[in-house]
């Protein structure tokens, strides 16, 4: 495979961290190099926060990523904020439930997803961030989605596993409509 | 054994158990306290002491009396906090006690901002509290560097029973990468040794004590001291070479700073540039002699650029590894800004055009 940087950005509470975190330990269950880099600052609930997750086969130089191969946009600050930074040819996952407008990339893959009704509909609306990394993965297939489900499962097993069903349904959602390359019109 | 994907900060209080420290006296400081957070839950499961204390000005006093008893200890902060303890290094080097101390640095000067910096860098390799001592300074560039290392500061600190030094960005603290501890369960205690006081029933009185009135008595102190740091720059110089061997351009950086130059460095080279990187791993000991030769060898009109998140402090010891050999060009971002691997790719294509 070839190194992958992924830039998942969202308002804080969101989740983006958390699921950039199962990405990078599904790609570390996969035998890949991964590192994750939080922004980190004086930050709060509501306000911005955002992780670059870095796979590759070989050892990561930089964790931090000037131009990211692909964004998750969990909001229309982060979309505003990094879309131009993105890698030609790149990936941007844009969360149609909070984003109205199109994206302005006409030379990367864009994938609009109503994050909030999928994982509504998988059972919980908390889920919207796997529905996310759903679909990034759909979209791209960096990693068998197995290694992610598991990864997803192992964030819950601290007493909260009744939350582990809805989760990998959202991530489910997401990999099917990431799949189906619902490419912005 | 296995991988476990962690972050920097709680990685290193494992990596402490690992390597056998069992005392750490601490105070909360961003972007930090994951360490004293993780070892505050672990500590007491393998039979540790854990102590909030209440400044880093009584922290570092415990690590000296804790380091006096002769039990491997440790305290942790971020750049306001070291500042505050450097009375405290003074006296525990010039006690010449064992002791580690990482430094997760921020931005500065005075309160700064909590975001990744490498500003202290003049303060740890140059003493940091008063008089002739210096800290053995260690600087990770990832995760598992920084575990690794943990193992090394306590047994440097048992070697030359002085205060070492880990030096990192905030970065390393707050990353996450996947790392393996080398060292199963709770590591060796300090070994047996002749000035650590246990209690003197049975044999001659021990002494710790760094008030020394009569000058001659105090100069043999520092010369003591002064051969210790010169058998610590002797052997235990630590360094990475990354890229071409003969470069037009040579980069000189560390830790974290160090992979997004290796980043720049990859996309000049696949531009046909050819660029080399040198990384010490001891601040101090700073490896100047690898460094030279790696200059010596450069072809003539050859570049050296040292690249910092800082105003340029780092760039004086690549000065003095030239000696006047080279000129150094620098660049740096500081304040909580972190040069990005596109800045300095930049600079490297303005200076190999």
């Amino acid at each position: 495979m070839k190194a992958t940087s992924v830039l998942m950005a969202g308002f804080g509470g969101q989740g983006m961290l958390l699921a950039g975190k199962a990405l990078a330990q599904a790609a570390m269950a996969e035998g890949l190099q991964v590192s994750w880099l939080p922004s980190y600052g004086p930050e709060m609930r509501g306000g911005t926060a955002n992780v670059i997750v870095c796979v590759s086969k070989d050892p990561i130089a930089s964790p931090l990523v000037s131009r990211p191969d692909a964004l998750l946009a969990m909001n229309l600050p982060s979309l505003d904020r990094f879309e131009a930074s993105v890698a030609p040819g790149g990936t941007i996952v844009v969360n149609a439930t909070l984003v109205a407008r199109a994206c302005a990339r006409d030379d990367c893959r864009v994938v609009r997803v109503d994050a909030r009704a999928l994982a509504q509909a998988a059972g919980s609306e908390r889920a919207a961030n796997f529905v996310m990394l759903g679909a990034y993965v759909g979209a791209t297939a960096l990693l068998p989605t197995r290694a992610a489900e598991t990864a997803i499962a192992d964030e819950f097993r601290d007493g909260r596993e009744r939350h582990i069903a809805a989760n990998v349904l959202a991530f489910r959602a997401g990999v099917e409509a990431g799949s189906a390359n619902e490419v912005q019109a | 054994m296995s991988k476990v994907l962690m972050k920097g900060n709680e990685a290193l209080g494992e990596a402490a158990i690992r390597a056998g420290c069992v005392h750490f006296f601490g105070y909360p400081i961003t972007p930090q306290t994951e360490i004293p957070e993780y070892l505050c839950k672990r500590l007491p499961e393998v039979g540790g002491v854990f102590v909030q204390a209440e400044s880093e000005v009584a922290a570092i006093h415990m690590v000296y009396g804790a380091a006096g008893a002769g039990v491997k200890c440790m305290t942790s902060s971020s750049s306001p906090g070291i500042s505050l303890m450097a009375e405290g290094m003074s006296y525990i080097a010039a006690c010449e006690l064992p002791c580690v101390v990482i430094n997760m640095m921020r931005a500065g000067p005075g309160l700064g901002g909590i975001l990744p910096a490498q500003s202290d860098y003049f303060q740890a390799t140059r003493g940091h509290g008063h008089g002739d001592y210096q800290c053995l300074v260690l600087a990770p560039a990832s995760v598992q560097e920084a575990v690794d290392l943990m193992t090394l500061a306590f047994d440097l600190a048992e070697k030359y029973r002085n205060p070492v030094m880990v030096c990192a960005d905030g970065m390393i603290g707050q990353m996450m990468e996947p790392v393996e501890f080398r060292a199963e369960g709770r590591g060796p205690a300090m070994a047996e040794n002749d000035w650590a006081l246990t209690g003197c029933e049975g044999r001659p009185r021990r002494i710790v004590n760094s008030l020394h009135l009569a000058p001659e008595k105090n100069f043999a102190q520092n010369v003591r001291l002064k051969e210790k740091y010169d058998r610590a720059a002797r052997d235990e110089v630590r360094f990475e070479v990354y890229g071409d061997e003969r470069p037009d351009l040579l980069l000189v950086a560390f830790g974290t700073m160090a992979r997004i130059c290796k980043s720049a460095i990859d996309d000049a080279r696949r531009e046909g540039r050819r660029v080399g990187l040198f990384r010490p791993i001891t601040l101090n000991p700073w490896p100047y002699a690898p460094c030279r030769a790696i200059m010596d060898a450069m072809p003539e009109g050859a570049k050296v650029l040292d690249v910092e998140m800082s105003m340029g402090q780092m760039v004086y010891d690549v000065k003095l590894a030239a000696e006047g050999s080279r000129k150094i060009e620098f660049y740096g971002l500081a304040g909580g800004l972190v040069p990005s691997p596109d800045q300095v790719a930049e600079r490297i294509r303005a200076l190999l055009p």
